[in-house]
């Protein structure tokens, strides 16, 4: 019992990484309607830059501010440089995009940091939480700021009226354009805040992972198991699957004979194709209606 | 509009402008760049035509990629799952069983038409970003299956397996990588003529009909289930052919060659070359083979960098790939005659 509810409450911290990763995700392909390959090394860079600000002696919360604002910046630049010249071009050619993206962020990163293993400190200490052996006070952060984070973006998108146009951009681009909403920049916008979230993720996963260039690649799988187990056109799910996703994998990795870490990550994916095939819009997708 | 209409949308427009050639090389040119196949190893080191081979096997394995995604409109990044069965099938039954290569290239088709098919029958209810899911799940499943213990005493486990290069048959005076060569040419070339005659056939109608718009295709009588999954099956097939190749080639497979990065070369390779155009498989596997030395080349600690920056060059200059050059070609020549309406 003491396993059971220690390896729940653990898949549940994890599971809040993947939900801000799946988060990060299902941002971009509201606002483009592509998947971003390149969301964790985004993440991963921004992470870089705020162990950077960190070793320069800017404090933890001080480079966490500072991160966030670049990452925002930078996202916002990578739309307006990279990828609106790619608006209009063929989806496939748009995955070569992310590809490419992925291919110079991942070497840059290595060049200017190298690929040693670093250490990340963690805010929150690393004592069990309140005493408990369940669940460590950096864990329990974890999940704190997810919470944080997810209310935050619940009250952005539900009562400012620029989440308003965000979300007119994303559900009806040429409605929104007509009743004066600039989409160009709604989708800029989301990028910005794309990538902010996942620095986020990525700052709360790295005293886990340990820092290094390669250090988001499982969890961006992850994340995307996430986003397509909830639903790729529902935050809500998207969160809620990572969640799910979390505790499924810590489950599997423990009571299933012969699973071990080996093969965690391919039952977390074969947990996508059977998700998919019994609701192949995901737990909480809209299913896509066409007209012929 | 989903992903997968918009690839159709894309390669839908090139397809209806010039629709007998849109597919192939014109008969001369086909005939000019079979010669300089034949010719070149005649004069180059063996090291050049051991890339030479790379480049005929990798270019096998982008076309079948193109027949699933250009013919079919299904979108995959598990080939290397498939391209790794097939290799793994050659090496055990060459090196365990004993059994003569050219046999084992057929057993490596067959078993992967297998999977492909299996695997096509739950892709069905998916496509677009889903499949492509689906898929890469598949290919970063794959590395970790083929280490499984108990089938260690075949796979040889992380260790992996070391493949004898065949000799040159009836003592012709070949290098082994001439030999080689020689045999790939020939085995790509047939698998080439079958796929043109493939797409141009009934099935390969169906293919496009359901590429295009598939409510369509099935209200007109075609089986959209069935022909999904022959897809996915002849693709899974060829590339098993193609990874059965580079076994041979390589001398040596091991669960870590057959990653996500391959099936991601196998995509970056198709798009380069140009989304349904199946000679551009081999200008698309020159991309993926010669590009990353080239980076190298220009600087050593940022080669990842300077690939993603020409691959960006390549799909801002030239969006449908090599492709477009013919595409161009293909316009001017027309306008010359004023039979074309062929508009950019």
């Amino acid at each position: 019992m003491q396993l059971l509810v220690n390896q729940v409450l653990a898949g549940i911290a994890t599971g809040a990484i993947y939900a801000c990763m799946a988060l990060a995700v299902v941002m971009i392909y509201q606002a483009i309607g592509h998947l971003n390959f390149s969301q964790g090394e985004m993440a991963m860079f921004s992470t870089f830059v705020s162990w950077q600000l960190m070793q320069w002696g800017v404090p933890y919360w001080g480079a966490f501010v500072i991160t966030l604002v670049f990452a925002f910046v930078g996202g916002v630049a990578i739309e307006r440089i990279l990828f609106k010249p790619l608006a209009k071009a063929p989806v496939l050619t748009n995955v070569a995009g992310f590809i490419a993206l992925f291919a110079i962020i991942n070497s840059s990163a290595g060049l200017i940091w190298d690929f040693t293993i670093k250490q990340y400190p963690t805010p929150f200490g690393s004592s069990p939480f309140l005493g408990s052996q369940l669940i460590s006070t950096h864990q329990a952060g974890m999940i704190g700021v997810t919470v944080l984070l997810l209310l935050g973006l619940y009250f952005f998108f539900q009562y400012t009226r620029i989440g308003l146009a965000m979300r007119a951009a994303a559900s009806l681009p040429e409605s929104a354009r007509l009743v004066g909403i600039n989409t160009s920049w709604m989708i800029a916008l989301g990028w910005g805040m794309a990538t902010a979230i996942g620095a986020i993720a990525g700052m709360l996963i790295a005293p886990v992972v340990f820092l290094e260039p390669n250090m988001m690649g499982g969890v961006l799988i992850y994340g995307f198991a996430s986003a397509v187990v909830g639903g790729l056109t529902s935050p809500f799910g998207a969160v809620l699957g990572g969640f799910l996703v979390g505790i499924f994998e810590n489950l599997a990795g423990t009571y299933i004979p012969g699973v071990g870490n080996e093969l965690k990550l391919p039952i977390a994916l074969a947990l996508i194709i059977s998700v998919l095939v019994v609701k192949p819009a995901g737990l909480f997708g809209r299913p896509i209606v066409k007209r012929v | 509009m989903s992903a997968a209409e918009e690839v159709v949308a894309e390669g839908h427009a090139a397809v209806e402008a010039v629709p007998k050639r849109a597919m192939t090389l014109g008969t001369s040119t086909s005939i000019v760049v079979l010669l300089l196949l034949i010719a070149v190893p005649l004069f180059a080191k063996n090291f050049v035509i051991f890339q030479l081979t790379q480049l005929l096997y990798l270019g096998l394995a982008v076309l079948a990629l193109n027949i699933l995604t250009g013919g079919s409109g299904q979108f995959s990044l598990g080939q290397s799952a498939f391209y790794g069965i097939g290799a793994y099938v050659t090496a055990v039954m060459m090196e365990q069983f004993n059994i003569p290569y050219f046999l084992c290239l057929p057993v490596a088709g067959v078993v992967c038409f297998g999977a492909g098919f299996l695997f096509g029958q739950p892709a069905l209810r998916l496509s677009g970003v889903y499949l492509a899911l689906a898929t890469f799940a598949l290919a970063t499943a794959m590395p970790q299956l083929l280490k499984l213990n108990f089938l260690e005493p075949w796979t040889g486990g992380v260790q992996g397996l070391v493949v004898t290069k065949p000799d040159a048959p009836f003592g012709l005076p070949m290098s082994q990588d001439m030999w080689l060569y020689y045999f790939s040419l020939v085995v790509v070339l047939a698998i080439y003529i079958f796929s043109v005659n493939l797409l141009r056939s009934r099935s390969g109608r169906a293919f496009m009909a359901i590429r295009d718009n598939e409510i369509a295709a099935s209200a007109m009588g075609v089986n959209v289930a069935l022909y999904k999954t022959l897809a996915f099956g002849v693709s899974a097939a060829i590339t098993g052919v193609a990874g059965g190749l580079s076994a041979i080639a390589v001398q040596f497979v091991a669960p870590d060659s057959f990653t996500i990065t391959l099936a991601i070369q196998l995509f970056l390779g198709m798009v380069v070359g140009g989304v349904g155009w199946l000679p551009g498989s081999i200008v698309g596997a020159a991309f993926i083979i010669f590009v990353p030395n080239i980076a190298e080349g220009i600087s050593k600690g940022l080669s990842g960098a300077v690939f993603g920056v020409l691959l960006f060059l390549v799909i801002y200059l030239v969006p449908h790939g090599a492709r477009q050059i013919t595409i161009v070609g293909q316009w001017l020549t027309n306008n010359r005659t004023k039979t074309g309406a062929w508009r950019p």
